[in-house]
């Protein structure tokens, strides 16, 4: 039985001019102690899907489908007070920016010490002492005196690492890090994660690995989820997405990355723009944007099927009963340099978007 | 910290320079004292006595210096309404106002926050649009008709409460307390709750703003996301948070419920600084008048000062760059 399992999530947002649906059917699931890596570009939806599987969604939005279970316990719809025991004691969260996840009123030790008290049968002098060990173990030079400091006397990449203290501080199972890198100095962003890594291995902790960053999903994660406009495009092992991405979608993404360093550089340099929420075409909602797209994807949603590897991805060109149509029909008229999906030649799909972008 | 203190102490002379000037202004030019205190009938070497007595022939910088000197002593002169010293009216009249004032200032406190805590957690709830209701009521009627309709309802209708007074008082030395008996305690519930409703309703919404915004902060989210508890969250995390700005305005009203008691003592005949003050008016009364405004102008100066030690216990970001502050030496 997996960790977590998250069946055809639906996320809404009841609006004065009717529901939004921002994530819809989306379906994964993380192994103990797996990372799994999340990609997709702005507001594709896995901000929310963390917030979802934590149960923290900001209303008015809500679970409006589907289910989140760990160990198989549903825990989507638990009562509040159940919901946060669960939070920090089993799933904990780490978030982007740690200029501002700390409160700037209490010493970090306060704040570790707070967190394992709650959840953790320990007495206030076991929990400042974990806490002093906690300090060491994420690299705070000096931990013993540093734990009676405010958040303000430490620096943004020292903060950051105090977050993650407090996120595994009461040993959760698995973490959820929305861009834990993002607001930091490029220099010490593969510091943080190796460090998020290396304790989360060391503790047996599962990490759900949101970022934008495609060069710290391939040295980090073990999967990773594609997502697009509020679903999940493809999902496989890291190795197989990056060199044989299925989804047409995703061979725009990969081909998008510059191959070496520069990880500064943001995703999403396909051509035309990911829809809004209240205007996802129908069928697959990717298809305006694809040099593929045929009849069916117009009008009918493809679900994740097997794609070739242990691969899942949800594009019509990977089914079964389709594949006459993409022999005869329009993927074969693709536009010449577009990179076709399963081709392994990132120089392709690289070729491919410096056309589009022309 | 030290440091802190004493310029902060300095920043608040050239304050209260000012106001004995405007005071002192006050003796020169508004009135004569002469004709005042003598009355109808004098001669002219009795005015020229008096002239000389109270010093009116010397230069104004003279004159100045001598009032400032004679402040600082605590001598502000004879009334010319009662003819005794201005010092002990005063000293009378503060225990009666500062009592009403402070427990005006507690009722605006213990009502005003939990209300707005309330109000900034459950927004969509019932309570919560009443209360709004009620604190738009707070803000916008004016303090005397607020005393005089409460008059109405529990002195005049029901027969519940006085409606004027002090009730009876219990005296320590020089101060004198209604805490003591009923009928000093039913005599300050109109009366505080006439003076004391702005503030509640005031601190009320800045409190419910100012956890509207704290709650939307990253760590806020993030400590729900720790698990604690409710409690450890709202109380914990978000109160404390916007107890700064709380501290600030709550301060500062207490100087304005101060000096805003004048209203209330009138509509209820309270026998504090206000009436005092009020009477003296109308009776150009000016020792009186200058006195009181140094004591106000005092009263401000000091609880400023009493606001800023206390952000310095509350947040610890202050500590660091006042402490930088105070080691360069500004
Ligand atoms: N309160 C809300 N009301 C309406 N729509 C919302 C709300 N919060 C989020 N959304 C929508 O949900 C979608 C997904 O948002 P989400 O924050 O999960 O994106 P994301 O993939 O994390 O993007 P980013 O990379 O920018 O963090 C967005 O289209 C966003 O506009
Ligand atoms: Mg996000």
């Amino acid at each position: 039985m997996p960790l977590l399992e998250v069946q055809e999530l639906r996320v809404e947002f009841p609006t004065r001019r009717g529901v939004l649906t921002a994530l819809d059917g989306v379906s994964f699931a993380i192994e103990a102690g797996e990372v799994l890596g999340v990609v997709g570009e702005s507001g594709a939806g896995k901000s929310l899907t963390g917030a979802a599987v934590i149960g923290l969604l900001e209303p008015p939005g809500r679970v409006a489908g589907g289910q989140i279970l760990l160990d198989g316990r549903r825990i989507d719809g638990l009562p509040y007070e159940q919901m946060r025991r669960i939070r920090g004691r089993e799933i904990g969260a780490i978030f982007q920016d740690p200029l501002t996840t700390l409160n700037p009123l209490y010493t970090v030790g306060q704040q570790l010490a707070e967190t394992m008290l709650t959840h953790l049968p320990v007495n206030p002098a076991e929990a400042r002492r974990r806490a002093i060990r906690w300090l060491e173990d994420v690299g705070i030079p000096g931990a013993a005196q540093r734990i009676d400091a405010y958040p303000h006397e430490f620096s943004g990449g020292m903060r950051q690492r105090v977050v993650i203290a407090l996120a595994l501080c009461a040993e959760p199972r698995l973490v959820i890090a929305d861009e834990p890198t993002t607001a930091l100095d490029v220099s010490i962003q593969a510091q943080i994660i190796t460090l998020l890594k290396g304790l989360c291995r060391e503790h047996g902790t599962a990490i759900m690995l949101i970022t934008h960053d495609m060069g710290v999903i391939a040295e980090t994660a073990d999967r990773v989820a594609v997502m697009y406009a509020g679903r999940i495009a493809e999902i496989g092992p890291v190795r197989d997405v990056i060199k044989h991405a299925r989804h047409p979608y995703t061979v725009g993404l990969m081909g998008s990355i510059p191959s070496l360093s520069a990880r500064v550089e943001r995703l999403a340099q396909i051509d035309g723009a990911m829809p809004r929420l209240a205007a996802i075409p129908p069928g697959c909602a990717f298809h305006p944007r694809c040099g593929h797209a045929f009849a069916r994807c117009k009008s009918e949603r493809p679900e994740l099927m097997d794609a070739g590897g242990s691969s899942r991805a949800a594009c019509w060109l990977h089914a079964a009963d389709s594949a006459s149509a993409m022999v005869a029909g329009a993927p074969r008229e693709a536009r010449p340099g577009d990179a076709r999906p399963g081709d392994a030649r990132p120089g392709a799909a690289r070729q491919g978007v410096a056309d589009d972008a022309r | 910290m030290f440091i802190y203190i004493l310029s902060r102490i300095g920043q608040a002379v050239p304050v209260i320079l000012t106001v004995t000037f405007i005071a002192f202004a006050m003796f020169a030019y508004v009135g004569d004292p002469v004709t005042i205190m003598l009355g109808q009938d004098y001669t002219e070497e009795q005015r020229q006595a008096l002239i000389e007595a109270l010093g009116l022939d010397q230069p104004f910088f003279v004159q100045y210096a001598r009032f400032v000197a004679n402040a600082v002593r605590g001598e502000f002169g004879l009334s010319y309404r009662l003819g005794r010293p201005v010092l002990s009216l005063i000293a009378e009249r503060l225990p009666a106002t500062l009592e009403l004032s402070l427990v005006a200032a507690a009722l605006a406190l213990l009502v005003g926050v939990p209300m707005g805590v309330f109000t900034g957690l459950y927004r969509e709830s019932w309570l919560s649009r009443a209360f709004l209701v009620f604190s738009l009521v707070g803000v916008s009627l004016p303090t005397f008709l607020i005393g005089i309709l409460l008059i109405l309802v529990f002195a005049v209708i029901l027969g519940w409460l006085p409606s004027f007074g002090r009730g009876e008082v219990v005296v320590f030395g020089w101060w004198s307390t209604g805490l003591l008996t009923a009928s000093g305690l039913k005599a300050l519930i109109l009366p505080s709750i006439t003076l004391g409703l702005f503030q509640m309703t005031l601190i009320m919404r800045l409190v419910r703003a100012e956890m509207l915004e704290v709650l939307r902060t990253d760590y806020i989210k993030f400590a729900r996301a720790r698990g604690l508890s409710n409690r450890a969250v709202h109380f914990g995390h978000a109160l404390k948070n916007t107890l700064v700005p709380v501290i600030t305005i709550t301060g500062l009203q207490l100087g304005a419920i101060v000096a805003f008691a004048i209203v209330t003592e009138t509509v209820f005949q309270w026998p504090g600084m206000g009436l005092l003050f009020i009477q003296s008016v109308g009776y150009a009364d000016i020792p009186v008048m200058s006195a009181y405004l140094m004591l106000i102008a005092l009263m401000f100066v000091s609880i400023n000062l009493i606001v800023d030690l206390l952000y310095y216990a509350v947040d610890p970001r202050l500590r660091v760059d006042r402490g930088r502050l105070g080691r360069t030496g500004v």
